[in-house]
């Protein structure tokens, strides 16, 4: 099945600065993708590039099979975007901001008001359609910029820090809405944020960009594996020998004891099993033993780490 | 694309409408316009207001000055407001885009033009009646309502061109401004010219008749709109209003 998203030397200069330098990855069709940076590393300026909003000034990008270069016009159409800012027309109403994007896409009449109930509905909005949209709290205006984004039912949806403003109770329910997205409807979601945990629970590929270069793409399990394998040990009767037996070990990377208790820092692919019958050899009493999973947020950190 | 242009010029009058804050706002501002142009000038020239061109040619302009306001907000005030990104990422066309919001601008001014032109009509005939109504000579009343088109058109497009290369509503209002006292200020200048230059020109003026220099002056406003317009449907490029 072809990618929704395929990238290749993706570049965008400015001037002497590199936005996007020379990025390449796919994004399958029916999931939701995280495209993660500290601010400033080009998430922005790529979506700009996937949309054809921007040319680029080398290699090249095809949404849905078009070239971002000569196809923008076909390529937005079967997108949604909830860009930078929420882009609410804030002099008119909530139902206004639906009813015109909803006519730029062709919706019948029935239609609009039907989606527009359905998903202002579904954000708790549904009584204040008719507000003018200017007095309404950040948190309001994005969910209504997620709405407006989700309108016309599009295939892919670019959704730049969608949760940017929400409480954690709409944050969560805005996450469930979007798995559900995916899961049920095959929607593609393609998510920047800089909330991690969210991204690992939404997404099931991520890529990592700073300073225009992508630094990995894949699962946030083997991104989290690859970059923290470690074993968290609780225990008594550990001592400084067992401790520099641990250290032999030629895929064990650190020893720490820590709040009573030990970590032990392991090479990404190396196996647990022998540290623990070390310690166990040495006479250490385990009240508990438990392979360490780092977060992704301490990979993502390793990652941009790594590269400075 | 028409239905594209169309549900542009659609938004664009609900901000018109909406642009003082409210809708009664706004028809209070346009009641004060129209009052003007269509029942203050009228009542202080008298009947004279319907058979003399001077008086209609000069105030249709008015209203016209609506339309500054309306376009240089137009892409302008999209930006400042962070609404033409997202705009811009959906699937209208950019003509459709570009032309929504000068077909707005234009009906919205055009429009206003031929009230007042009419309203002035109903004041004459309430305020001098006796001998049946009276209406404009139908050539002044024809040239009136294409000068008002045309010059709509022509305020639209240059502030179009204008509003697509500012930051601000604000910024593109004073560069228009100072475009359009650069044009007032034209017949000072040719006053100014040297009496080798200006007398000649005064001298062939002179001898054309009024159907000719309304011609005339009909047939430049065509070209300088097309030749706008033009200019703004180059200068419309999704990437370069992106990185303006």
């Amino acid at each position: 099945m072809n990618p929704v998203i395929r990238t290749q030397d993706l570049a965008r200069h400015f001037g002497s600065v590199r936005a996007v330098d020379g990025i390449s990855f796919d994004v399958p069709a029916g999931i939701a993708f995280g495209f993660l940076g500290p601010n400033g590393a080009g998430k922005t300026t790529t979506i700009r590039l996937l949309l054809g909003l921007l040319e680029p000034s080398a290699g090249r990008a095809e949404v849905f099979g078009e070239d971002t270069r000569t196809g923008g016009a076909r390529i937005r159409e079967q997108c949604g975007a909830l860009l930078e800012h929420t882009g609410l027309y804030e002099r008119l109403t909530a139902e206004d901001n639906l009813e015109f994007y909803g006519r730029a896409w062709r919706m019948s009449a029935a239609e609009r008001q039907a989606r527009a109930r359905e998903l202002l509905d579904g954000f708790g909005l549904w009584e204040r359609r008719k507000e003018i949209v200017n007095g309404w709290s950040r948190g309001m205006k994005q969910k209504l910029a997620v709405a407006r984004a989700l309108f016309h039912h599009p295939k892919l949806v670019f959704l730049d820090e969608p949760t940017a403003g929400l409480d954690p109770v709409a944050a969560a329910a805005l996450r469930d809405d979007l798995q559900t997205l995916v899961s049920r409807q095959g929607v593609t979601v393609f998510l920047t944020t800089h909330n991690l945990p969210e991204a690992e629970k939404l997404c099931s590929q991520v890529a990592v960009i700073r300073q225009g270069r992508l630094l990995a793409v894949g699962s946030p399990q083997s991104l989290r594996g690859e970059h923290a394998n470690r074993v968290e040990v609780v225990g008594r009767n550990i001592s400084e020998a067992t401790l520099d037996a641990l250290r032999a070990y030629p895929d064990v990377t650190g020893v720490e004891r820590a709040n009573g208790g030990l970590t032990i820092n392991l090479r990404p692919e190396a196996d647990s099993a022998p540290i623990v019958a070390t310690l166990i050899q040495h006479g250490a009493l385990l009240d508990e033993v438990r392979k360490g999973r780092a977060s992704l947020e301490e990979a993502f950190l390793d990652l941009v780490e790594e590269e400075k | 694309m028409i239905t594209d242009i169309l549900t542009v010029m659609g938004k664009e009058f609900k901000e018109i409408f909406l642009l003082r804050g409210s809708v009664r706002s706004t028809l209070i501002n346009l009641a004060i316009l129209l009052g003007l142009a269509g029942v203050v000038f009228p009542l202080q020239m008298g009947a004279l207001w319907l058979t003399n061109p001077t008086g209609i040619l000069t105030w249709s302009w008015l209203p016209l000055f609506l339309v500054m306001g309306i376009v240089a907000d137009s892409f302008a005030g999209e930006r400042e407001r962070h609404t033409l990104e997202t705009l811009l990422a959906s699937r209208l066309p950019d003509r459709a885009i570009l032309f929504g919001k000068i077909s707005a601008a234009v009906l919205y001014g055009w429009g206003m033009a031929v009230l007042a032109i009419l309203i002035g009509a109903v004041t004459v005939n309430i305020a001098y009646p006796g001998g049946g109504l009276k209406f404009y000579p139908l050539n002044i009343f024809a040239g009136a309502v294409a000068l008002s088109l045309l010059a709509a058109l022509l305020i639209s497009s240059i502030g179009v061109l204008v509003s697509l290369r500012s930051a601000t509503t604000r910024q593109a209002y004073q560069k228009m401004s100072l475009a359009f006292l650069a044009v007032w200020m034209l017949p000072l200048v040719l006053q100014l010219l040297p009496d080798s230059i200006s007398r000649p020109l005064f001298q062939a003026l002179s001898q054309l008749n009024l159907r000719q220099l309304a011609a005339g002056g009909l047939g430049l406003l065509v070209i300088a709109d097309i030749a706008l317009l033009a200019a703004a449907t180059r200068r419309f490029r999704r990437d370069k209003l992106i990185l303006d």
